[in-house]
């Protein structure tokens, strides 16, 4: 006979507030197998604890249910409690009276009624619960990180200074991400080249990063401590131990076409650096656009390298490595214009994004860093900015808050009126959202030192007029209609998720919300952590989010990351599938189902009637084995089962709760 | 006249397995907001909708459940990255059978509920409660006791 212990806890008042403790209490030492039922107050307080260590020496306990709240919260609390008692923690079952009942249900008997029959099926279970063992597995002390914005570079940099090997994952060219396209950044108006540069400088030569510009993540299997990652070096075709970095062939290649860096402002070369201050600091071809790739023909770049360093042959390169951890940071796009019209943004050249306005600010930017007027190079004098185009619109656009905004809108203000003290700002906007440190000051200092007029209210037409811009809004304060002529417009598009995030996610098993954003594993505990465990997040691809807080983030994930790194071998969940041999008919339809091409087949050697016969049989591997019972369910004999939710164990809590 | 009392009474049982790392999750969610569903309900937590047996709803069934709900994550979002695929398919088929020996098609769920829809998970406890109240007892498939 089982000798199990129920606890139940009151949580303050939180569960015995709307559950009849001792009428629980009472129902449970009348349940198979119990032998001794206890309460208290707070059954996660030491006290608590140290009741449940003494009571399993004393009454001698081999399972334990304790009745709290969600297992989500205290299983592993409990677990700890029993080991510490010398009871395998794998023997422990939690039934969540907190959670799923007093807190969701108002009528006392309901409720009661109810946590009573959780615990049934709680200690139905624990019956059925074994002893189990967790393994090791060991831990590669390695880490991906993939997108090298400021996100990827300050997580990579982290992690090599702590010591590991990093490889970090860039698509495009160079690393830098959209900070790099910046002109200055609030809230401090540093310049953001003078403070990136440097940084990407450091991870180029950091002797413990390896840095793989131009490349992709193409597969990712394997798990925690142990991924296998086959990575896509896409031909460059470049040699760059060759290339010197001189740039005559990106002066004689004949083919233009728009720049991606400036936002398309100007044209690049079909042999393209994407900017000045690229890292890694070498061209590369762009066969959708290179004459001698679409033609043949041509080949000039070879011809006046000095250094021979063009390679038209070049070919892709796959390389397959394996790492403890992943970290990803591949950062946000900004919303695609053509749902608002009214706005004009493609029909007129002075109806540009912030983005563009970045660009066309920024000293080392397509002009110079002369703002001017893209219909007539002239510089404007009535600029207005428009907030929220595609935030906070659920009907067309994104219904989050894409929470920069406000700020760089108000820093577009300042750096024009530093450059143009003639220029007059009009700001159309819902809310003035500064929520930060030095946020507020500085919007404030927009409008007092700077002279923007801020408008709450909405644009409802741009409309070209003569060689201006016809700006028709609604001032709600006011209620005024109030028409500007505009010689520029400038149109904050909202942050949105990359548009290959959702299968990014897939190929990392990590999940996505509503807007293809990465979810983290808890949005206020877990932040930086995915629910697969060995993957972290940081930056704008977790959410909107300004430099400061993205580079905390990375930190953060960093941290995170270097913590699983700095053990040689972790616990292996033992929560895993296991098959009896004896019933398992070689069908393998378990192999068909299972996500992690964790279970295969074997041989085995039988005697029957004094002949040997050789019979088919699934075997599973614990290592990859998740825990998620796929397999159990389509096993037909019944002869693979998943410990801790055995079919035994399943069918005894649906019997108890059915009583 | 004898019937009408007896069915307002009736309180069915409804068991729900509900995956860990989303519906049951959604199960916490709503009561950490004190937002409430019917008190019939039964939460069984299982790893992944893909662990749900057909044998764990018929055993239900038997054992005189009224309904019975699986709950899993949004296709696409399993955190074993395929389960509820299989899920999908296996419980739907399940279903049919059910529906084919006569009973009821209302009370055999299956949902898609995320970590945070709390309020998708009361809702749907809501429904079924409701749905199957009206349906009344299930006498098909429970043991004769
Ligand atoms: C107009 C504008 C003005 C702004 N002004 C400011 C400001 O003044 N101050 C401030 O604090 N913030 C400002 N921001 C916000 C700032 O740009 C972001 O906070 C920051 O760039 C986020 O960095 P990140 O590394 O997360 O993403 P990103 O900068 O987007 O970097 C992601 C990187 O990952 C790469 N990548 C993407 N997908 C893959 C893949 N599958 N494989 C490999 N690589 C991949 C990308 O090529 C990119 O290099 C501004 C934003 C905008 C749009
Ligand atoms: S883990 Fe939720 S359905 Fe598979």
């Amino acid at each position: 006979m089982r000798r199990i212990g129920v606890f139940v806890c009151w949580c303050g008042t939180n569960i015995a507030g709307t559950v009849d403790i001792e009428a629980v209490v009472e129902a449970a030492k009348k349940m198979p197998g119990v032998v001794y039922t206890g309460e208290y107050k707070y059954m996660c307080s030491e006290i608590g604890q140290s009741m449940i260590r003494d009571t399993i020496k004393k009454e001698q306990l081999d399972r334990l249910v304790i009745a709290s709240c969600s297992p989500r919260m205290h299983e592993a609390t409990f677990r700890r409690t029993a080991a510490a008692a010398g009871l395998n923690p794998y023997l422990v079952e939690i039934a969540n009276i907190r959670e799923h009942c007093s807190w969701v249900h108002k009528e006392k008997e309901k409720a009661t009624t109810k946590a009573i029959a959780l615990i049934r099926a709680a200690v139905a279970k624990a019956a059925y619960n074994r002893e189990l063992v967790a393994g090791e597995i060991p831990v590669e002390q390695r880490a991906l990180v993939i997108g090298a914005g400021i996100a990827g570079i300050q997580a990579a940099l982290d992690i090599a200074d702590a010591g590991f090997e990093v490889d970090l994952v860039e698509r495009t060219p160079s690393i830098g991400g959209r900070m790099a396209q910046l002109d200055k950044t609030f809230p401090t108006l540093d310049c953001s080249a003078c403070i990136l540069t440097p940084k990407m400088v450091d991870v180029a030569s950091h002797p413990h990063i390896n840095l793989y510009t131009y490349s992709e993540v193409e597969k990712v299997e394997g798990y925690v401590g142990n991924f296998d990652v086959t990575i896509r070096k896409k031909a460059r075709s470049i040699d760059m131990s060759r290339c010197t970095g001189c740039g005559v062939c990106l002066e004689k290649c004949p083919i233009k076409v728009d720049s991606e860096f400036n936002e398309g402002l100007i044209k690049r070369k079909a042999i393209y650096i994407p900017f000045p201050q690229a890292v890694p600091n070498v061209p590369v071809i762009d066969r959708t656009s290179c004459r001698w790739f679409k033609k043949g023909k041509c080949a000039v770049c070879k011809k006046v390298c000095p250094a021979d360093a063009v390679d038209y042959e070049q070919a892709d390169e796959l390389l397959e490595k394996k790492y403890g951890g992943i970290v990803l940071t591949t950062g946000f796009d900004t919303l695609k214009l053509d749902e608002f019209g009214e706005f004009g943004y493609g029909k007129h050249p002075d109806i540009i994004t912030s983005l563009e306005f970045e660009r066309l600010i920024n000293a080392s930017g397509p002009t110079g860093g002369k703002l001017v007027r893209l219909s007539n190079q002239e510089i404007p004098q009535n600029i207005v900015f428009i907030h929220c185009v595609g935030s906070r619109d659920k009907a067309r656009g994104k219904p989050y808050c894409s929470k920069i905004c406000c700020m760089y809108t108000a820093k577009h203000a300042i750096l024009l009126k530093e450059k143009y003290p003639h220029s007059q700002t009009y700001i159309f906007y819902i809310d003035v959202r500064t929520g930060g440190k030095e946020f507020e000051e500085f919007h404030r200092r927009a409008v007092e030192e700077y002279g923007a007029v801020y408008f709450r209210g909405i644009v409802g037409k741009v409309f070209p007029e003569g060689d201006k811009l016809l700006v028709q809004g609604v001032d709600s304060l006011s209620s005024r209609t109030i028409e500007i002529e505009a010689d520029m417009v400038v149109l904050a598009a909202a942050m949105q998720a990359r548009d290959d995030a959702a299968e990014v996610a897939r190929m990392l098993g990590i999940g996505v919300d509503t807007h293809h954003f990465f979810v983290e594993a808890h949005p206020k505990l877990r932040p930086v952590e995915t629910h697969s465990a060995g993957i972290y997040l940081a930056g704008a691809c977790q959410g909107p989010k300004d430099i400061p807080e993205t580079v905390a983030q990375a930190g953060a994930a960093a941290a995170k990351a270097i913590v699983l790194l700095s053990k040689k071998t972790l616990i292996a969940d033992p929560c895993v599938s296991e098959v009896n041999e004896e019933i398992c008919t070689g069908c393998l339809a378990c192999i068909q189902v299972c996500p992690y091409k964790a279970i295969t087949e074997k041989t085995l050697d039988q005697k029957v009637h004094g002949r040997v016969v050789q019979r088919l049989l699934a075997q599973v591997n614990e290592a990859l084995c998740q825990g998620c019972g796929s397999c159990t369910a389509a096993c037909r004999p019944g002869a693979i089962n998943l410990k801790s939710f055995s079919n035994d164990q399943i069918l005894a809590e649906v019997d108890a709760v059915c009583l | 006249m004898s019937v009408a009392p007896k069915q307002q009474s009736f309180e069915p049982l409804i068991v729900a397995f509900c995956c860990n790392w989303c519906s049951y999750a959604a199960g916490d969610l709503i009561g950490t907001s004190r937002m409430s569903y019917p008190a019939n309900v039964r939460i069984i937590r299982v790893p992944c909708s893909s662990r749900v047996s057909p044998n764990f709803v018929l055993r239900a069934f038997q054992r005189g459940a009224d309904g019975v709900l699986v709950a899993g994550c949004h296709p696409g979002d399993c955190h074993y990255v395929s389960g509820n695929y299989h899920a999908r398919r296996r419980l739907l088929v399940l279903k049919r059978i059910l529906e084919f020996t006569g009973m009821e098609p209302e009370r055999f769920e299956v949902h898609w509920i995320s970590a945070s829809e709390g309020n998708k998970f009361a809702e749907v406890m809501r429904d079924i409660t409701e749905n199957i109240t009206a349906l009344g007892p299930n006498r098909k498939l429970r043991d004769i006791r």
